[in-house]
């Protein structure tokens, strides 16, 4: 399997995991290790950035992880690039996962803010990663601006539906210059295997894995099914066969 | 720009790889719900020569669900013969002894009025030979002005040009600009184009980064096919399309395969492209890429073209004249090639109408400028 690239460092594991809706920070703890990821994320507004001892960040926080700090809770571009100072500070990491979402119901990313934070944040250095409706247009735009990445979501956040987004996703892997981090909505390994064949650089999950009656197991699952699509779409999948035979061919003119 | 991304790929190496592609291969790309630039290499490879019945349909099909029943019309005006290249095969060759003419701003006008009596094109495509100090971006851009009151889209067919000659043009009412890279090999582009501006390999396959940064709206790639294996120049020019596709996203492309045609040069191709060859490109490309616009030039022959009209290509031209002033101003004057379909633009229309497509003439309107 590549190696995959983003921001100047490397990842084997092409699977992202989020630190959301754990019962305990032991089982988030171990489903990190289960998983093989070298991506986590966690939201700022969870962490108690005052105490250095934080619970939730020390169970995060070991070798080989590349910690993904989101400003999930946000509403616009100025408070997100805030958000990512503050994270810049408290993590020491240039890495930043923009979410923008004044809808607090579907949590559903506003464009026009998040294209605005991620060109001052990319200005300001940051190895920007924004999460995005599954917009190829959007897409494109973010890429100029600086994204470092694009994460256009397979279903709203927490659905669990899988990718309802599939042909919009096709459109922007087909066309994008940077790595497409399939985020959100991804409720099952076979979604993320589905995603990963289609070519997607990297998955990210949370809520499938956090709320499994055994999110240990279900992280190896996912780590699983994220190195099978990979290696599938590497591989070179075969195709449908369409045949058809015409009564009258249309290619007799060059006989 | 491309040139870099160019040197990834190995010419030997990539012959090899189209050459080796299996049956398999073929069905494969065939099957896919989008194909990558080794589907294609799969689809031209001789592998696919006995698909091509399956190939025509799978196209028809992509070029109706995107195109629709119709053939967009354009027909090109050649205003300068002047060049300063020296194209072994080219008739314009400047060691050519035959009369330069560079068309004045009065005969442009007066071709543009010709053309329009012969048919209601909208669609102009400006070609000039390369002769920067007589015939520069100052007088394409007088050229475009003059023609801008009788044509909605206007393209130009030049020499490179720098991205500030484009942006400059396109305020001229510029819409499109195809060039001819004519062959992606390094080395033996060398040979072919000894002298001149033509002669930097790098300048002309970085031009369509200067048109895509420029903001130009329609790009037109191609091929001369005739000098190297056609196989491997074209494999070039799909990846130099999902190149520019990437990078330039707001921009729309066309593709052309022109064949070589007997000119005033006397150069004999080297490689000779059978029909069959070259529908199984065609088809080839626009199951590759369903959106990209296939041109057809009056070098092929009335038959090709009306069968392939309806199986791929999106975008003819009729009634051409290839000399400067050919409309109006000097119908003797030396052509850049020999068109083999002389048929008029009414007639061409009337056999598209009779094949189940509509030739249209305008899509296009000078307000969206």
């Amino acid at each position: 399997m590549e190696d995959l690239i983003i921001g100047g460092r490397r990842f084997s594991s092409r699977l992202f995991v989020g630190t959301g809706k754990f019962r305990s920070n032991e089982v988030m703890s171990r489903a990190i290790e289960a998983s093989g990821t070298e991506m986590v994320t966690l939201a700022m507004k969870r962490v108690d950035m005052a105490n250095p001892a934080d619970d939730m960040l020390a169970h995060v926080r070991r070798p080989g992880i590349q910690l993904l700090p989101n400003t999930s809770g946000v509403r616009d571009a100025a408070e997100a690039v805030l958000a990512a100072q503050l994270a810049r500070e408290a993590f020491g990491t240039e890495f930043i996962k923009l979410e923008i979402h004044p809808d607090p119901k579907y949590l559903l990313p506003d464009p026009v803010e998040t294209l605005k934070a991620t060109e001052e944040l990319s200005r300001m250095g940051f190895v920007v990663l924004p999460y995005i409706q599954a917009d190829p247009v959007l897409c494109k735009r973010l890429e100029e601006a600086g994204a470092a990445a694009v994460m256009p979501l397979a279903a709203p956040i927490g659905t669990n539906k899988g990718l309802v987004t599939r042909d919009l996703i096709e459109i922007i892997i087909e066309q994008s210059r940077v790595p497409v981090v399939v985020d959100a909505g991804l409720g099952a390994p076979s979604h993320a295997a589905e995603a990963m064949e289609m070519g997607a650089d990297a998955v990210l999950v949370n809520t499938a894995i956090a709320v499994a009656s055994d999110p240990v197991r279900m992280a190896g699952a996912f780590a699983r099914a994220v190195e099978a699509g990979r290696e599938a779409h590497e591989a070179g999948l075969g195709a449908r066969s369409r045949c058809a035979e015409a009564s009258s061919p249309l290619t007799s003119f060059l006989d | 720009m491309f040139s870099s991304e160019l040197e990834k790929y190995d010419w030997d190496a990539t012959t090899a790889r189209i050459l080796a592609k299996t049956a398999a291969d073929v069905e494969r790309a065939l099957g896919a719900r989008r194909r990558s630039v080794d589907d294609f290499m799969a689809l031209i490879s001789p592998a696919a020569a006995p698909y091509l019945e399956q190939m025509a349909q799978l196209s028809r099909s992509l070029t109706e669900q995107r195109f629709g029943n119709t053939v967009s019309m354009y027909i090109p005006m050649y205003i300068t013969n002047s060049c300063t290249n020296s194209c072994v095969y080219c008739g314009f060759n400047r060691h050519n002894s035959f009369q330069r003419v560079i068309l004045t701003p009065e005969q442009i006008e007066a071709e543009c009025r010709a053309i329009r009596r012969m048919a209601p094109f909208e669609n102009l495509l400006l070609v000039t030979g390369e002769n920067p100090r007589a015939a520069g971006t100052e007088y394409i851009e007088q050229a475009l002005r003059v023609c801008r009151p009788y044509f909605n889209n206007l393209t130009i067919e030049v020499m490179p040009l720098s991205m500030e000659d484009y942006e400059r043009l396109t305020r001229s009412g510029l819409n499109g600009v195809v060039c001819f890279q004519e062959t992606y090999h390094r080395e033996r582009y060398k040979i072919y184009h000894p002298a001149g501006m033509k002669s930097n390999f790098e300048w002309r396959v970085n031009g369509y980064d200067r048109m895509g940064a420029a903001g130009v709206h329609k790009i037109g790639l191609g091929v001369l096919i005739g000098l190297e294996d056609w196989r491997t120049d074209v494999a070039m020019m799909a990846l130099h399309l999902q190149y520019l596709r990437r990078h330039y996203w707001r921009t729309r492309y066309s593709v052309n395969f022109p064949r070589m045609r007997p000119s005033e040069s006397g150069f004999r191709p080297n490689v000779v492209m059978t029909d069959r060859e070259l529908a199984q490109l065609i088809f080839a490309f626009r199951i590759f890429d369903p959106d990209v616009d296939i041109s057809m030039s009056t070098r092929e022959r009335p038959e090709f073209r009306d069968n392939i009209a309806t199986l791929g290509a999106t975008s003819m031209s009729a009634g051409s004249r290839t000399e400067p002033g050919g409309y109006e101003t000097y119908p003797q004057a030396l052509e850049q090639f020999a068109v083999s379909d002389g048929r008029t633009p009414a007639e061409v229309a009337e056999a598209l109408r009779r094949a189940g497509r509509e030739p249209v003439w305008k899509d296009w309107d000078k307000v969206f400028d």
